[in-house]
Order: structure tokens, then sequence, then C-alpha cells
């Protein structure tokens, strides 16, 4: 998507316009069910809660904001590889789908903060000679390893929990019931138009001879859209007539059946000590 | 755009949080009540489609490419409040699904580009299509020129919150802790970026899908911008109660920071305020020669909000604001004045 996401992006810079906009698309759906996938092995957090799971991981995200020391950071970004060992979740794919991703974006924007962040130089630049100085590699590294390790607990959540549980455990925590709703058709109908516009595009594909001129390209994206949120009204009526087909009276009722077990009654204990302990030593 | 965790800091992210609920608020329910049931699965296809036209990269005139985040085209197409919705929806996806933008940082998203972005694009979109037939030409260009207004507003709107940062947030030894780069940096590298590439990629997918609409649905295009018809009495009793609560302004103490007059720089108070305000650089001790130059160019006909005939100065701030606001008022309605006389009637 050209900005930090867990979509690892492959298509090489030969591929033709097309090519590239179906890999990224090809990506996105295969995120999806990699992530299904994930979530139906046996491991440490996908035998929790999901309510336990959002809670504890939102909670630790918001810690690893808000803490103001590297080594409690670095502490946490171990403890974010250990939970994704104990859940199966190899290291591999949290380099490729957080690590990777968040060095090339984040790396960028944190880099010149080492020459240009006022303060005392440690050392200099061979060749051009430009300070780097303490307060800046400092800096770089806050938001290294903040970004890294808010991504790597965002994508363990999602890799370990089926997104109709994320919905439900949202529910639990009073998010309005018509939002997660639409949430959960939202992420349903995202990966329809996905396949839709895969097909699209692929069909414009094979129908392409030579390469397109941007002109061309800019075209073919504008008119995809098009055809793209046509589609997507015309969906939108046949599922409002699906829903009142089956009783939908504009309200929203979930079926909630999670059960509150030992084991997340430990993993709160774990994660609470966790919390507390980066908070008071990360001050 | 889209900011990731770790650049913000917690009370940044609490208080953008705060900033976009009530917008959330109202939203829901004034499409709720637009849309009856409808709203549901509307809502959802719309940030189903904003979400999946995020992953068409465009090239862009110089060799580049971008992606469109598609605030025009939710604005345009369903309304600025339906539209902040759809957009929200979508990003929420993005952050939590996907990873592009952190989940502490989702308000600031959320307000930046959901909120500023479909509200500078419905008002760019009004003002600039007039009242153009839905097929004219003049409202594909309308829609382009609003993703593109938008997209930069939202990314002043980021720059902004990257750029305080590093005045408010410091470790003991300087170290900034979140974004590290001041209002200086962080707004020229946002803007350069967006006034060239990111624009340019709003602009195209937002007039191309318009210009798309217009040829094949010119229907989708009528009747969509919700609340645009209502009556104006609320908005002229909130002006009202704006007016006469200027005066609050008189509580607060001090010079605003950049707002200095020639005479301060001789005054030793307002020299300490000025050095207290500038992270204890203190001002030049002349005045400098270019402020010095300019300063008396103008003489305002009201200075410091107090007509020299009005003794109290509450009383001062309320003739103000009725002059200001009646002002405004005059100047909007030339414009449109000399735009409703210019517009063409039919088709451009």
């Amino acid at each position: 998507m050209g900005e930090q996401s867990f979509l690892a992006h492959s298509h090489g810079r030969n591929a033709s316009y097309a090519e590239r906009i179906v890999g990224g698309l090809a990506g996105a759906l295969d995120h999806a069910l990699e992530a299904e996938t994930f979530a139906s092995r046996r491991g440490l957090l996908q035998a929790l809660d999901p309510r336990t799971k959002l809670a504890c991981l939102m909670a630790l995200a918001v810690t690893a904001v808000s803490v103001h020391s590297l080594i409690v950071l670095v502490a946490l970004l171990a403890f974010v590889c250990v939970v994704a060992l104990g859940s199966r979740v190899p290291l591999r794919r949290l380099w490729k789908q957080v690590g990777l991703p968040v060095f090339l974006f984040t790396g960028p924007i944190a880099l010149p903060a080492i020459f240009l962040v006022a303060g005392p130089a440690i050392a200099h630049l061979p060749v051009l000679g430009w300070p780097i100085s303490r307060t800046g590699l400092r800096s770089a590294a806050f938001l290294l390893l903040r970004a890294q390790t808010s991504a790597g607990l965002c994508l363990l959540l999602i890799l370990t929990t089926p997104w109709p549980h994320v919905l439900k455990a949202m529910r639990f925590f009073r998010m309005p019931v018509v939002l997660v709703v639409i949430l959960g058709m939202t992420h349903r109908y995202a990966f329809t138009l996905l396949e839709t516009a895969h097909r699209m595009i692929e069909a414009r594909q094979v129908r392409t001879l030579g390469r397109l001129s941007p002109r061309e390209r800019r075209r073919l994206a504008g008119e995809s859209a098009g055809v793209l949120f046509a589609r997507a009204l015309a969906m939108s009526t046949d599922i409002h007539q699906a829903m009142i087909a089956r009783g939908y009276r504009g309200e929203v009722r979930l079926i909630e059946s999670f059960r509150f077990r030992k084991r997340d009654a430990s993993a709160f204990a774990t994660c609470a000590v966790v919390v507390a302990g980066a908070l008071v030593f990360g001050r | 755009m889209h900011i990731p965790d770790g650049y913000l800091s917690p009370s940044t992210c609490a208080v953008t949080y705060a900033a976009a609920a009530p917008f959330w608020f109202v939203a829901m329910r004034r499409v709720r009540r637009r849309m009856q049931g409808r709203a549901v699965p509307m809502l959802a296809m719309t940030s189903a489609f904003s979400f999946v036209v995020m992953m068409f990269n465009l090239p862009i005139p110089g060799g580049t490419t971008a992606h469109a985040v598609g605030m025009g085209l939710a604005a345009i197409l369903l309304g600025p409040w339906a539209g902040l919705l759809a957009i929200s929806v979508a990003l929420m996806i993005q952050a939590l699904f996907f990873g592009d933008g952190g989940i502490t940082a989702f308000g600031a998203n959320a307000f930046n580009m959901a909120i500023v972005g479909c509200f500078v694009a419905h008002v760019t979109y009004r003002l600039a299509a007039g009242n153009a037939a839905s097929t004219a030409l003049r409202r594909t260009v309308a829609a382009g020129l609003s993703g593109y207004v938008a997209i930069n507003a939202a990314a002043l709107s980021a720059a902004v919150e990257f750029g305080i940062q590093p005045m408010l947030f410091t470790a003991a030894d300087g170290t900034p802790l979140y974004a590290p780069y001041s209002l200086a940096v962080a707004v020229p590298a946002m803007m350069a970026a967006h006034l060239t590439v990111a624009g340019a990629a709003e602009a195209i997918v937002t007039g191309g899908v318009v210009g798309y609409l217009q040829r094949s649905h010119p229907e989708l295009l009528v009747g969509r911008e919700d609340g645009s018809r209502r009556s104006p009495r609320a908005l002229w009793a909130g002006l009202g109660a704006l007016m006469v609560a200027s005066p609050l302004g008189l509580l607060a103490t001090g010079i605003a920071w950049g707002e200095w007059g020639t005479h301060d720089f001789a005054d030793a108070g307002v020299r300490e305020q000025i050095a207290g305000a500038s992270g204890g650089i203190a001002p030049p001790g002349d005045v400098p020669t270019g402020l010095a130059r300019i300063a008396d160019l103008w003489q305002a006909p009201i200075p410091d909000y107090a007509p020299s005939f009005l003794h109290s100065e509450s009383l001062g701030y309320v003739l103000s604001a009725i002059v200001g606001v009646g002002l405004v008022i005059l100047t909007c309605a030339l414009v449109s004045w000399f735009a409703a006389r210019r517009a063409p009637t039919g088709a451009a």
C-alpha cells in the first residue's frame, strides 16, 4: 500500500501496472487467509478468550507508547517475540510482516533525526562529516522500537483471533453495536470487492498487449474505481433487501458466547505485571 | 499519511480521540436518521470500497506512484457525515487488520483523514462545482480539486500533530520521545510530498471516478450532499452565541506568540514573556528592521478589538465580532453573486 503495513510488497519493479495492482490485491487476500490459518492453530494466544487478548494487547500497546526508557521498550519487544513463539507465529513472519515494513517506512523518517536533532555529538558521519547526536540516536530508536512493538502486538491479535471474535470482543467493551456490525460487514465485503477488483484488473491485463502509457494507467485506475463504486452501491441495495427478507428491522443483535476461564485470569495477571513493571521502570 | 503507533504521545492520541468522538456521534445519528435501515449495508459497502481504492497505486507525472485515500470521493458521493464514517471504518480495518496506521493513533488518523479530509473536500467541491449540471466537466474538475485540497488539509493536520511533539514531549536530556521533528521541518516535509505526489493521486482518483460516474451512472452524483438543504437557523444561533461569548478572550493573559508589536520589544515584561514562550530564547534587543519597516503600513480601524468610542472592553469585543461576521458574510455574498452571474446554467 506504499505505507507501513502487514502486507508483503513482493511484486517486482518490472511487473506491469496491472500485475502490480493484482499483486497488491492478492497480497491482501493472502493475508486474510493466513490469518485464519494461524487463528485455527493451537497456541498460547489462540487458547485465550478474545476479550482477554484484546484488553491485554491494547494495554501493552498503550504501555509501549507511554514508556520513556529504551531498555524497557526492548524488553517489551522481546516479550512480544516470546508470546509470538508461544502462539506458534514464527519470528520470520513477525519480521516479514512487522519488522521489515517498519524499517522500510519508519527507518527513512527516523534516520535524519540522528543528524537533525540537536544534542552532544558522539561521532561524525564519514566523508560528509555530519555530527551524529546522542539525542538524535535515542529519538530514532524510540520511534522504531515503539512502532515495532505496537505493530507486533496488533499482528499477534489478528493472527491469533478470527475477525468475528475480535468484533464480538469489541462489543463487550461497549463499542456501539451498529459500528461493530458495520466493521464486520466492511471486512467481509472488502474481500468480495477485492476479488471483484482482482478479476476486473486481471481480465484487463490478459486483453492488454504491450505496456500502458501513464495516462492510460490513470484512466484504467479511475474507471476501475468507478465500476467498483457502482457495484458496491448495487451490492449494498441487494444486501439490504436480503437483510430485510431475513427479518432485519434496523436493530442489530449479536450472539455473545465467550467463556472467561482460569487461563484468562492468568493472562490478565501476567499482562498486569508486565504493564505495571514497564510503567514503573520506564518512567 | 497513516500515522503508525509511536509517533504521537498518548496525550495527543487522547486529545484526537476526544476531538473525533463528537463527529462520530453526530455522524452516526444523522446517517441513521437519513438512511434508516439502509445505513448499515450502505456504510459497510462504501467503507469496503474506500479500503479497496486505497490499494490502487497510480502513476503520477514525474515517474513515481501513490495511492489515494478516497476522502474526496466519500464526501462527494455520500456527503461529509456519512463519508467521515465510511473513511473511519476503513481506517480502523486498515489499522487493526493490515497494520496500516496505529491503534493508539487511530483517533488522529480518523480526525485528519475522515473528519478534516471529508469536510474540506465537501466545502471545496460545493464551492468549485457551484450549480453546474451533474454531467458538467466543471464537476469533474471540482472533484479532482476537492480531493487535492482535502488530502493536503489532512496532511497539514498530521504535520502539525507531528510538529508539536518535540515541543511538548522530551526526555530530561532533550531527546524527543515521539516524532522528533519540529513544525519547521514536519510541515514542509509533509506538504512537499502531499502537494505533489499524494495530492495528484487523490485528484486523479477523485476526478477519474466522478468523470466515469458522470458517463455511466450520473444518478449517483445527484442529491447525495446530506444536510445541504437544512435550515441554517441552528448555524445562526451558534454564530450568535459565539459572538456573545467573544469577551471570553479577555480572560487570556499575555500576548499570542508571534503577534508582537514594535513597542513590545522595548517592554521588559513583554520581553520576558516572549523569551518564556520561545523556549528560553530571548528576543533581539532592537526591533527587527523588516518588522519596523512594515509594521505601520496598515493601521487597523478597530485596534485590539477595542473601538476608541467604547469604554467597555467586553462590549468592544462583541461589537468587533458583529463587524467581523458582517464583513465575512458580505464578502461571501459578493463572491456568490459574482459566481452565480458567471456560472453556466447547463452543461459546460
